[in-house]
């Protein structure tokens, strides 16, 4: 998705909101309340100890890895396997993994040397000038301290026996409920990023993170189990399949972000051309996004919302002379369709865009009398292609209100729920730059 | 693969697993419980053998199987592991012929023979109960038999590759380029193997699901790699039509410079990577040219000095449209240099020699080769040895001559898709009349 420009950005004490507040103090009460105990309570014994720093070590080392998933986010999987995996740790190698008198307190040193690991692993991050995670790394944080309290209080007693199918059928629940709590705390913190409404957020932060969460559990569980028959080796040696794997998320996350960089890129060929001012693409890209999110859109519609604002222009390409200051809003209904037609033929032509193709050719459709009536997406084009034609990077509150109500006196054009998200949009946008 | 090598290749790859086989030593006894885990390591390998992942626009596809054999290599012994890879006769692709199926599990059989070897050879305990008290001595037989399991796979396939590549049946030599990549996640997976082993001896076959989850997972990240980076570049390609589309008879122009430059890097031995980088440069190369007016490009006569400024521009403004996309800097300067002549005479810089960078060196030839080829309003398309000669007449002055040397090189080695005539446009206002690429008619520019 589009992400601020610097000037849109707040300052870094502004962004705390209340969400990632309340996170990160629970995160920080955790990790205190591990220390405490940890350093006063626990006396571990020496296996117990090279476990701790195996684990740790792996922690310290997938948060080092850390992975760009797509629509900017950052997951950390190889330290979430670590962690949660650690957590309902009972036998290593045959030798029982107690720990600590009490049941509690060997779940605070699980959280104590998640969080020692997590915090090795960042500082190379930091070292290179890189963003810390920190709100990962506490989401992550909290989602090991569910597990660790649920497995060590009520689970860990199901399992003293020695049958693997009763602890699959304790740790399946429990790496599940883990992987839900890491999910929704992310979609939780995105929404209030990105301005979602978070039933959308929670929906889209499953559908982008269900693959990697499914090798998450499925791995989880594969160490836990494997660990009472070969110990520490295994983790050393699913090491191997974990890391080809988080390649092959990184090789794919890459591409799509390259993907979506290059489109962007070429889609200001009209600006070069001279067909379109300069900037216009990308700021109706912006707009039509933040008013499809506005409108509660899922964030697979609004990447294609992005793809066909960002060429909604490409047809002028088949023009011979440029139209004055490229605002189609000036030409006629039928010179608008017949750029859009023209567009959506270029775009067609990938043979993978179909779905974007077919919002670039319907954004010339008004909104009431066209039957079918035009596809959402292509409305909030057509708004917002219509916005920027009038306003432009103009950041004037007066011209920006008399587009809008040009725009609201013309109902049967542009949807009045799509203007009074774009008047919302807008608005939001214009308060920001003050 | 249909060539009488073939087969004999396929019959020497199977006459050594037989005589192999012979002089393997059996380690488990044959049971009821040793048919049934057998069967349930080859069911896995079959699983996973049938749902390759395919490989960026290569011809190979990948598949974890791997972990199937070596699981058997450790639970039941060499034999056995042959029998395991053996199951790939069977596999359920598609479009797979008989002796295709036969390599296939010639090669299952062999590999799994070996690593099973390699991994009693060097002591490895087969069938244990248990990891006992230390449980890491069985990394060293185990790394031992993976590693000769993904060499003897890789070296076979590649064997393969040498014996078509006569046939010319690859055009991009698909193996060599995405080699390294294969063998680390090759070796990466096979490490499953001993996790399938470790957990097989605490819940038996339910090992086999279980480790099924993570290979789906993996596979599923491949595929979709695989898809976007197709979409990505299928999504270039019209874009760039679509810019092409202002100019007549340069439609086709970015697709095939991008070939011709990716043949001349591949030829000079570039890696995937920078191959990749300037055949998207290629296509890119001419995109700024939108920035040119449209009537500067349809002038008849000569040019006036400011209307040739406008067109020198366009290298310029083609870097200016794809700097921000996450390219390899080299390829940047390609697009941004592909004017440049070896005798500093080009523009924009005036570059001279080693000063123009690499990419476009190597874009230049492809660029002017294709101008050459391709039919004018001026003139018709000259025959491949004519532009040949001509761009041997260019070296050293205007093109770097190893470049325009590996360049034929290539040509005879892989041949070039002439554009077809071009049909006269209905709507004239819409051709170039002067090419700037074209070598042999230089743009005319009215002298002060």
């Amino acid at each position: 998705m589009t992400s601020p420009s610097a000037a849109d950005r707040w300052s870094s004490w502004q962004a705390l909101d209340s969400g990632r507040l309340l996170l990160m103090s629970t995160a920080a009460m955790l990790v205190l309340a591990a220390f405490a105990t940890a350093t006063i309570e626990v006396r571990v014994s020496h296996v117990a100890m090279k476990v701790a720093l195996s684990f740790g070590g792996f922690i310290a080392l997938g948060e080092l890895l850390r992975l760009a998933l797509p629509g900017g986010r950052e997951a950390a999987p190889i330290a979430l396997v670590g962690g949660m995996s650690y957590a309902m740790l009972t036998r290593v190698n045959d030798v029982p993994m107690t720990g600590s008198p009490r049941l509690a307190s060997a779940a605070l040193l699980v959280i104590a040397v998640a969080a020692i690991g997590m915090m090795v692993g960042a500082l190379p991050h930091i070292a290179a000038g890189r963003p810390a995670g920190l709100t990962g790394m506490c989401t992550r944080l909290v989602a090991i301290a569910c597990v660790a309290f649920l497995f060590r209080t009520v689970g860990a007693g199901l399992v003293h026996d020695h049958s693997w199918k009763m602890m699959l059928a304790v740790i399946t629940p429990l790496v599940l409920l883990g992987w839900l709590a890491d999910t929704i705390v992310g979609a939780l913190i995105r929404a209030d990023d990105v301005g979602a409404r978070f039933s959308v957020a929670i929906s889209d932060e499953i559908r982008v993170q269900w693959a990697l969460g499914a090798g998450v559990c499925a791995s989880v569980i594969i160490v836990v189990l494997g660990a009472q028959v070969m110990g520490l080796a295994e983790l050393a040696v699913f090491l191997g399949p974990l890391l080809v794997t988080q390649v092959a998320f990184r090789r794919y996350a890459g591409i799509r972000a390259t993907y979506l960089q290059t489109v962007r890129s070429l889609a200001r060929v009209t600006e070069v051309a001279g067909y379109v001012e300069a900037g216009h693409s990308r700021r109706v890209s912006r707009l039509a996004v933040a008013v499809g999110r506005e409108l509660g859109m899922p964030e697979r519609d609004l990447l294609q919302v992005e793809y066909a604002a960002l060429m909604h222009d490409i047809g002028q390409l088949s023009l011979r002379d440029p139209i004055p200051g490229g605002a189609t809003v000036l030409v006629s209904a039928a010179d608008q369709e017949r750029i859009a037609e023209l567009g959506a033929d270029v775009i067609r032509q990938a043979g993978v865009l179909e779905e974007v193709a077919d919002l670039v050719r319907r954004q010339s459709w008004p909104a009431t009398g066209h039957e079918p009536p035009p596809p959402l997406g292509s409305m909030i084009i057509r708004a917002a292609n219509t916005f920027d034609d009038l306003v432009g990077a103009s950041t004037d509150r007066e011209r920006s209100a008399a587009a809008l109500d040009r725009m609201r006196l013309d109902p049967s054009q542009y949807a009045s729920r799509v203007v009074t998200a774009l008047a919302e949009v807008a608005g939001r946008r214009l308060a920001w730059r003050l | 693969m249909v060539s009488r090598a073939a087969w004999l290749y396929i019959g020497l790859v199977v006459l050594a697993t037989a005589a192999l086989v012979n002089s393997a030593p059996v380690t488990v006894p044959v049971t009821a419980q040793f048919w049934r885990e057998l069967i349930i390591l080859q069911l896995l390998f079959l699983v996973c053998d049938s749902t390759p992942a395919p490989l960026v626009s290569r011809q190979t596809k990948w598949s974890p199987s791997s972990a199937a054999t070596l699981a058997a290599v450790v639970l039941l012994g060499p034999v056995p592991a042959a029998l395991v890879g053996a199951v790939s006769v069977l596999s359920i692709k598609r479009q797979l012929r008989l002796d295709g199926r036969l390599f296939n599990g010639a090669m299952g059989a062999l590999s799994g023979l070996l690593a099973g070897m390699a991994y009693v050879a060097l002591d490895g305990k087969v069938a244990p109960a248990g990891f006992g008290h230390n449980p890491w001595w069985i990394i060293g037989p185990f790394a031992a038999a993976a590693a000769v399991h993904v060499l003897t796979n890789q070296g076979l396939i590649w064997g393969v590759y040498r014996l078509n590549r006569g046939r010319r049946m690859l055009r991009s030599e698909g193996l060599e380029s995405s080699l390294p990549l294969l063998l680390v996640s090759d070796l990466g997976y096979a490490a499953l193997g001993l996790i399938v082993a470790s957990l097989w001896m605490l819940m038996g076959a339910f090992a086999a699901v279980l480790v099924l989850i993570p290979l789906f997972v993996a596979r599923w990240a491949m595929g979709q790699f695989a898809e976007q980076q197709r979409a990505y570049s299928a999504t270039m390609k019209a874009l760039c039509q679509a810019v092409e589309t202002k100019d007549y008879y340069t439609r086709g122009h970015g697709d095939r410079v991008s070939l011709g430059s990716g043949m001349i890097a591949r030829q000079i031995g570039m890696g995937t990577d920078r191959t990749d980088a300037i055949e998207f440069a290629g296509m890119l190369h001419d995109v700024g040219k939108l920035g040119v007016p449209t009537q500067v490009l349809q002038k008849t006569g000569p040019l006036t000095e400011d209307e040739f400024a406008a067109i020198q521009l366009h290298p310029m403004r083609g870097l200016e449209i794809v700097r921000e996309i996450g390219f390899l800097n080299e390829a940047l300067a390609g697009i941004m240099h592909h004017h440049e002549r070896i005798d500093g005479r080009g523009y924009p810089m005036g570059f001279a020699g080693h000063e123009i960078p690499e990419f476009a060196r190597i874009i230049a030839v492809a660029d002017a080769f294709d101008s050459m080829t391709s039919t004018r309003s001026y003139r018709e398309a000259k025959s491949i040895p004519d532009a040949v000669t001509e761009l041997i007449r260019g070296a050293d002055t205007q093109f770097d001559p190893l470049i325009v040397g590996a360049f034929i090189a290539a040509l005879k080695r892989e041949g070039w898709p002439v554009p077809g005539p071009a049909a006269k446009p209905e709507d004239l206002t819409t051709v170039t009349v002067k090419d700037h690429d074209d070598p042999t008619a230089p743009l005319r520019v009215i002298q002060p």
